[in-house]
């Protein structure tokens, strides 16, 4: 069962530069919400924002991380 | 009915309505929480939408992700454009986008669509019609 600290430093290590905060919105280790700050993401519009992030997870996400909520920006 | 012919499916459902949302569960049950506050964002802006239900058959959500790139439902269409899922949505609409994509002004009383009941005999593919 993936910790919200495995998702915070995959999160980090898949995306130069990146922080983010993770928090386990049920306590049951599968519903997640991050918020992901990224200078990367500047150029990159708000689908593309979310979709480098759900691509750090591939098919875990609605697998045994059921839901990935989340929340990104540039700054 | 072949994962093609759900792919074709989808396809042209996207295409055929100017806003889909592809859900868990209908718009007046929705089986997911996340689905259940994309459909309130909608219901809110006041624009009608399509829906088709992803749970009849697991094969509508395998082929939908493989088609948008997008791993997680809801999913919002618009004009043909994936627009985002629950959480995009949802930005969406508190900062007015959600409205001003859809060209309606933000209004505090928008009123709620009187959704469609579920067309018979399309399964597994339904779309709950609300573009009247």
């Amino acid at each position: 069962m993936p910790s919200t600290e495995d998702l915070k430093q995959r999160i980090e290590a898949a995306i130069p530069g990146a922080r983010a905060d993770v928090t386990d919105l049920t306590g049951g280790g599968d519903h997640f919400r991050a918020t992901v700050v990224a200078a990367q993401f500047s150029d990159l519009s708000r689908i593309e924002q979310h979709r480098r992030v759900y691509g750090v997870f591939g098919a875990e996400i609605g697998g045994p991380i059921h839901a990935l909520s989340l929340e990104t920006r540039a700054e | 009915m072949s994962e093609n012919a759900i792919r074709d499916a989808i396809h042209e459902a996207i295409g055929e309505h100017e806003v889909i949302l592809f859900m868990k569960g209908t718009p007046e049950q929705p089986m997911c929480g996340f689905s259940a506050r994309t459909v309130a964002a909608l219901d809110a802006v006041g624009h009608e939408f399509a829906a088709v239900d992803i749970l009849p058959d697991p094969r509508i959500r395998q082929e939908l992700s493989a088609l948008s790139n997008w791993p997680t439902i809801p999913q919002l269409f618009v004009r043909g454009e994936l627009v985002g899922g629950c959480d995009i949505i949802t930005e969406m609409y508190e900062s007015g986008e959600l409205a001003e994509l859809l060209g309606v002004k933000p209004s505090a009383d928008a009123p709620a669509q009187a959704p469609a009941g579920v067309q018979p005999g399309a399964a597994p593919l339904q779309i709950d019609n609300n573009l009247n």
